[in-house]
């Protein structure tokens, strides 16, 4: 694979870029693999990179019933953080946040992370309660959080309206080091890695059973033929539970639609990433200078990408009190994506009832920010086919144990 | 240049002229004119630049699909970014200033870009700016993003507002072109209730500029017939300036009205969004003109053939003096001769076909107009606007063959239906081989609630690009969707629009077929995000295969006019690249809104006060004007304290501590959740909700009860008041009432729905009025009591009462969340202040004082009480906070049961509640912090062992007191632990009793 440089884009800029090779091979399938990996949004293309750089699993197909990066990898608001209250996911989302710090160089593709500090508000005293907490544990978890005043807040984002009719901001959760990244390019740069370590990534092409023989798995049937394999991960947010059914076990998975809108571009007017959890909502502002807003999810199960116009109104108002610039912006487009969510909202990655089959599900409305660490930790788990250090926590056998990992104190609202 | 002709314009009215500023520069139009046919008028032909290479760019089209033409109107409260100039009417005194460009619109520095654009094509942001790592952030990233948005932010508030409208009605009609005013008559006529809207501020859609022949009339005036027609009967209501902006599942529509464009009045009702329910929909939306690919076709002065119509005959505005058509269908010839009989110039018409229809091009060609057959162009030449084209064979790969000069170039490509509404919510798409379009597949409509489709499409919008058609059309769909709502075949007369057939049209995505990769560079297909036939041709060789891919890889249709020009060439040309077909390839989902809506719209009504609008007590007003100290609790306002005059807020809080545990308090506790529960089934449903059983509770007591959720975890807590057999009375926390009451209802609705069971959320219905302290009794009794024993026989603890205090009806609890003596007086809401007031003057000679919130908390945290939210966190249950007692263990079932069987809830490790004292008294723990051991744990974090979850200085005990959670805690009692503070000193505490006064409950049982 050629490098990408300032030197190959001028020499290609000098002859049209007619030299520019393919990002990623678009091969047929084999018959048979080392590893198969069900889904190529985020998790799966980074879990089969682990595989192959960490574990040294080559021998590998990804397979995409759509395009790679075409589900919640490419409809999320891009938010990276770590700041969570839970030791066990402190670990991953910590691992995956400084993954990022280093992976454009990694991939040699510029995912563009942007380390520009995420912000989340306190707008009561219980808020403020539950930030000094987190802002306590991470300091042992080695997190870096601070629990910030509300001049600081304003210096750091000045559109932001500290004295609110109804919410004032007291204060602020800050981590300097969260930020955004471009979501497309961390598919497509762990897709072009992984392409390049000689894996195949086959897209267009559904699963359509899971085969078994005596309680192992043995391969998949897809559109494109059956592809043996005896080490399967199924990692297709938003259609986990209808895999696992193939594959013979239920998940304690709902799937409800999470829904995101942006303006249109504007200058630069906002730096950092701020969440007010309080009125529900969240916003930033990408490198085009859409304000990127994230909404909530449905208060029912179902399958689209779309969702209720009421959870687009509510977002909307919350931003509009809290920053009362962006009234005169208008929405360009609105989207939805399907999450898939727990009883206690933290993921899976796990072995499974069926042997050689593993699983990684249940990132909720948050799971791009994961995705290096849920790479780095499905692939242990895959390649010793037992789980990893940082995945132990996040076992099947939590919900059986009660050992809930809960964060919705840290984490109020969806995103 | 471009000019106003002194005859013509159909929708100006010449007699009131406007003045307006663009960039300083001070111009006029008339009443009628849009934004951009102002500018046109004035021979502004550039108006901004382009987003990735600031390319000069002019205005292209007449509507909504414009990709260029997006200013910053107005200042100050009222500024707008990437307003559209063709949608945006221009009024007296509007100040408006062409964006993207620094330091002027003539000469941008930010062109630069240009200069250089061939280093910068598709996706090259994801090749470089790798290294050095720390570049981006501090370097690469600030350049990129001052470089790109369109606009500037507005910085001041927005003066103006917005409102909500909702409607239901039968049938919804999108769009008031030919085929909907006829869609609409006959509805109407059939005594549907019918809501029929139009985008433009006028009616008829392009009819009125293409004059149609119907019955032998001009189309204008069945236009002027049909509305006026319709304006007399009462079951429709028209609508001008309002634009669909989405679909959503179950026909829910989405409507955007456009009330001003914008005044200098400060403050107006600007815009409103409707919400419509409509039995049936149909969207009669029409057509979009698609540009045609050739080198230079960004150039100012290339325009969209209808849209140079469009000023014609519109606005009596040319968009040149000297005008080449390049076409690739019939439709542009329209304009040619139009120009023509204006007196303009059109040198030729370039037309890719390799004939043209006899009648047509003799038509033509009497005027003097050539026609140029097989022909394309290579390039426009000029630098800021057209000065000419090259013209080549189309068959070739553009050697020039000719140069025109010209200051206009009127392309057609095409039309593409304008199917976004019908494919929101999920309808499919068919490929039109003869016209080369996407349009409606109507065996796959969007579904509603019932299961059948809840759209259909008609007209222009359906497929058909003759009038005679497009009429027809809008008369068959109404006359199905009457007879599906109506079950009557209703009687139509429809009338009929006479149209000639058109020629084929030739399927032209770029031109010249050859066309050199040099050529492809300069060959754009988003005018706005500057992309190219070249990028999508390297998207297509990199392997971005998908639309999707594309899309997001060379930012092809992703601009604020979301690719309505660009979509269909793009993936043409993908499909090209590809080498498989066009329907093969598919379009990108069509997301709403069909055009912008500002976000002010959106919040409608619900801004500033009425946002989220605070829940008052019947107190509130009381505790306002006599020193409360606000703190948000949920939805409500409750006083932190009540600070006097010199007082600090610490000083507030431990003096009402103080006066409530030896005098008297009285504390305004009505936001606490009150919720009755009722019905013959009530008993055995409340023992399904709490921990605890309900169902032996005896009418006239009150039990503490505990609520978990399904996975066992305690979610609320409160005392639960039997009131009769069948009736009891839920108190539940102030954050929590909405949400239990909700939780309630979802068990009932969902998995006991044959329980006889009501609830009732009574919270706002009755204030709660706490009278504590040792003198609580005397102060009550001195109001006047009638019908109520307080003695400590007649109300002994957790009994309730019901009678007469000062005359006023209350039922009187006595319960204690501070340890003291305790009364919690329920009285109606509307009695509530006169109940404070009568209590503050009784409990004068018993030195009542009201207190606030905090002073509740230490109070409870004293006595050791949790708290919801301070020692719960969602991962605690019961048995971690001692409340085993509260758990039956005769009931067979209750929601969180069979949770808290598992493994890990029983496990020994656990963090419970303990007591802690610092080492160092005057040291409060700070909230929320964790204690260590000194180890690291798997993760290598420092080891946490318990932590700390509420905290405060006690003026009773004249010390610090803390309630934490310790693993294994109550068996560590006088343990000192290690809790490091985020300075990294670290404080010392001492494991107790969480019980930290009056263990025995002497002051309580009195």
């Amino acid at each position: 694979m050629r490098k990408y440089s300032v030197a190959a884009i001028v020499r290609e800029a000098l002859r049209y870029n007619a030299g520019w090779e393919r990002a990623w091979r678009s091969p047929e399938p084999k018959k048979q693999y080392d590893a198969v990996i069900i889904g190529a949004g985020g998790h799966g293309l980074a879990t089969a990179y682990y595989l192959g750089k960490n574990h040294g699993i080559k021998n590998v197909a990804i397979i995409e019933k759509g395009w790679l990066g075409g589900g919640n990898t490419g409809r999320n608001t891009t938010i990276i953080r770590s700041n969570y209250l839970q030791d066990s996911s402190a670990a991953i989302y910590e691992k995956a946040r400084s993954l990022y710090e280093t992976l454009s160089q990694e991939l040699n593709y510029n995912v563009m992370f942007s380390p520009r500090g995420v912000m989340m508000l306190a707008q009561t005293e219980h808020e403020i309660r539950g930030y000094r907490r987190t802002a306590h544990a991470n300091n042992l978890q080695g997190v870096e959080t601070e629990f910030i005043d509300p001049k600081t807040v304003k210096k750091l984002c000045p559109i932001i309206e500290l004295s609110g009719p109804r919410f004032p901001v007291l204060g602020a959760l800050w981590q300097p080091r969260g930020g955004t990244a471009r979501h497309d390019a961390v598919a497509w740069g762990y897709a072009r890695a992984c392409s390049d370590m000689g894996m195949d990534i086959i897209q267009k092409c559904e699963v359509t059973d899971i085969l078994k023989s005596n309680g192992k798995v043995v391969g998949v049937e897809t559109t494109k033929g059956v592809i043996k394999t005896h080490n399967l991960g199924i990692i297709v947010a938003g259609n986990s539970s209808i895999l696992a059914e193939k594959a013979g076990f239920r998940l304690p998975i709902e799937s409800v639609s999470l829904q995101a809108l942006v303006s249109e571009p504007v200058k630069p007017c906002m730096d950092v990433v701020v969440m007010a959890n309080t009125v529900h909502g969240y916003m930033s502002q990408s490198d085009k200078g859409e304000m990127v807003i994230g909404g909530g999810t449905d208060g029912f199960n179902n399958y689209t990408q779309r969702g209720s116009f009421h959870h687009i109104e509510e977002t909307v108002r919350a931003l509009i009190e809290t920053f009362p610039i962006i009234s005169r912006l208008k929405m360009l487009r609105q989207w939805g994506g399907v999450v898939d969510v727990t009883g206690d909202r933290s993921p899976i990655i796990s072995k499974t009832p069926l042997e050689g089959c593993f699983i990684n599900c249940g990132w909720g409305t948050g799971g791009f920010k994961a995705i290096p660490g849920s790479g780095w930790a499905m692939a242990e788990t895959m390649a010793n086919g037992s789980p990893s250090q940082l995945a132990s926590a996040f076992s099947l056998d939590r919900f059986r144990e009660g050992r809930f990992i809960d964060e919705s104190v840290a984490a109020g609202v969806a995103h | 240049m471009s000019s106003r002709l002194s005859t013509g314009g159909k929708l100006i009215d010449r007699s009131l002229s406007k003045e307006f500023m663009f960039n300083g520069r001070r111009l006029k139009g008339f009443e009628g004119d849009t934004l951009a046919s102002a500018l046109l008028a004035n021979d502004q032909v550039m108006v901004g630049r382009s987003f990735k290479y600031h390319r000069p760019r002019g205005i292209v089209a007449s509507g909504s699909e414009e990709p260029n033409a997006l200013m910053e109107t107005g200042s100050g409260s009222k500024l707008e970014p990437n307003q559209r100039a063709t949608t945006t009417k221009l009024f007296d005194g509007m100040r408006v200033k062409s964006q993207n460009h620094w330091p002027t619109l003539e000469f941008d520095l930010g062109a630069i870009n240009s200069t250089f654009s061939k280093f910068f094509p598709a996706g090259f942001y994801y090749k470089t700016f790798i290294h050095p790592r720390f570049a981006w952030k501090y370097l690469f990233e600030p350049i990129i993003r001052k470089a790109a948005g369109l606009g500037n932010a507005p910085k001041e508030k927005d003066c103006d507002t917005y409102e909500y409208f909702y409607a239901h009605v039968d049938l919804l009609i999108i769009g008031g072109g030919i085929a909907g005013l006829a869609a609409a008559s006959s509805a109407v006529k059939s005594g549907l209730k019918v809501l029929i809207v139009e985008q433009n501020d006028y009616w008829g859609g392009r009819a009125i500029v293409d004059e149609i022949n119907i019955e032998n009339g001009s189309g204008s005036d069945w236009i002027y017939q049909q509305v006026k027609s319709l304006s007399n009967e009462k079951n429709v209501n028209l609508r001008l300036n309002m634009m669909a902006a989405g679909v959503y599942d179950h026909g829910y529509v989405l409507l955007h009205e456009t009330l001003t464009d914008g005044s200098n009045k400060k403050m107006e009702l600007r815009q409103r969004l409707w919400r419509v329910r409509a039995k049936q929909t149909i969207v009669a939306t029409g057509a979009i003109e698609r540009p045609l690919a050739f080198a230079g076709n960004d150039l100012p002065g290339v325009m969209l053939a209808s849209a140079v119509r469009d000023y014609l005959v519109n606005f009596g505005v040319s968009c040149g003096d000297r005008t080449v058509i390049v076409t690739n269908n019939d439709d542009a010839y329209r304009t040619a001769i139009l120009m023509k009989n204006a007196g303009l110039e059109v040198p030729c018409i370039i037309d890719a076909r390799p004939s043209v229809s006899e009648s047509l091009s003799k038509q033509v060609q009497s005027l003097g107009i050539k026609i140029l057959t097989g022909k394309a162009v290579s390039t426009v030449t000029g630098s800021k606007r057209v000065e000419g084209v090259a013209i080549c064979s189309h068959a070739g790969s553009g050697e020039v063959l000719e140069t025109v000069a010209c200051d206009c170039v009127a392309m057609s490509g095409g039309w593409s239906p304008v199917v976004h509404l019908w494919s929101h919510c999920g309808g499919k798409l068919e490929w039109d081989k003869k016209n080369y379009m996407f349009k409606p597949d109507l065996t796959s409509a969007p579904l509603g609630a019932n299961g059948e489709g809840m759209l259909t499409v008609a007209g222009t919008a359906n497929g058909f690009l003759i009038s005679r058609d497009v009429l027809s059309d809008g008369y068959t769909k109404s006359k199905e969707i009457i007879k599906a709502l109506t079950g009557k075949v209703p009687k139509i007369s429809m009338e009929k629009a006479h149209s000639g057939d058109e020629s084929e049209i030739l399927p032209v995505w770029f031109m010249p077929q050859g066309a050199t990769r040099k050529l492809k560079s300069k060959t754009w297909l988003d005018f706005q995000n500057d992309v190219k036939v070249s990028d999508v041709e390297l998207a297509a060789q990199e392997g971005f295969e998908s639309v999707e891919h594309t899309k997001r890889y060379t930012t092809l249709g992703m601009a604020t006019d979301q690719g309505k020009l660009s979509n269909i060439n793009g993936l043409a040309v993908l499909s090209n690249s590809l080498n498989v077909s066009i329907p093969d390839v598919g379009t990108t989902t069509f997301r709403p809104p069909f055009q912008p809506i500002s976000l002010g719209a959106i919040a409608g009504e619900a801004r500033h006060e009425l946002f989220k609008p605070i829940r008052k007590t019947s107190i509130h007003n009381w505790i306002n004007a006599n020193g409360g100290v606000w703190e948000p609790v949920a939805d409500w306002r409750r006083p932190f304290c009540f600070q006097r005059n010199g007082e600090s807020i610490k000083e507030a809080v431990e003096r009402e501590i103080v006066n409530t545990r030896t005098n008297c308090g009285i504390l305004d506790a009505s936001t606490l959740g009150k919720i009755l529960v009722k019905g013959p089934d009530a008993a055995r449903f409340l023992d399904m909700i709490y921990t605890n059983v309900m169902s032996n509770l005896k009418v006239g007591k009150c039990r503490y009860g505990l609520m978990c959720s399904e996975n066992g975890f305690l979610s609320d807590d409160g005392v639960v008041a039997r009131l009769s057999d069948d009736s009891y009375l839920c108190h539940t926390t102030s954050g929590g009432s909405d949400r239990i009451h909700a939780h309630m209802e979802e068990w009932l609705q969902t998995e006991w729905w044959d329980w006889k069971v009501y609830t009732l959320n009574l919270t706002e219905q009755f204030s709660q009025i706490a009278i504590v302290g040792p003198k609580a009794r005397q102060l009550i009794e001195k109001m006047g009591v009638d019908g109520l024993d307080l003695s400590p026989e007649g109300l002994p603890f957790m009994g309730f009462s019901e009678g007469f205090i000062a005359g006023i009806s209350v039922r009187i609890f006595r319960i204690s969340f501070s340890g003291e003596l305790s009364y919690e007086i329920a009285v109606p809401a509307l009695k509530a202040q006169e109940f404070w007031d009568l209590a503050l003057i009784s409990g004068e000679e018993f030195e009542v004082m009201p207190y606030g919130t905090e002073a509740l908390h230490v109070m409870r945290a004293e006595k050791g009480f949790i708290m919801i939210g301070d020692e719960t966190d969602g991962t605690v249950i019961p048995q971690d906070l001692g409340l085993d007692w509260a758990i039956s263990k005769k009931k067979e079932d209750f929601i969180g049961k069979r949770a808290q069987m598992r493994s890990f809830m029983k496990s020994e490790n656990r963090w419970k509640l303990v007591g802690l004292k610092t080492i160092d008294p005057s040291v409060v723990l700070p909230d929320g912090c964790y204690a260590v051991d000194g180890e690291s744990n798997s993760y290598g974090h420092k080891n946490m062992i318990g932590r700390v979850t509420s905290s405060y200085f006690s003026p009773t005990l004249e010390r610090s007191i803390a309630l934490a959670l310790v693993e294994n805690g109550p068996d560590r009692m006088n343990e000192i632990l290690n809790f490091p503070n985020l300075d990294g000193s670290v404080t010392k505490a001492a494991i107790c009793d969480p019980v930290f006064f009056d263990k025995e409950g002497k002051n309580q049982n009195v």
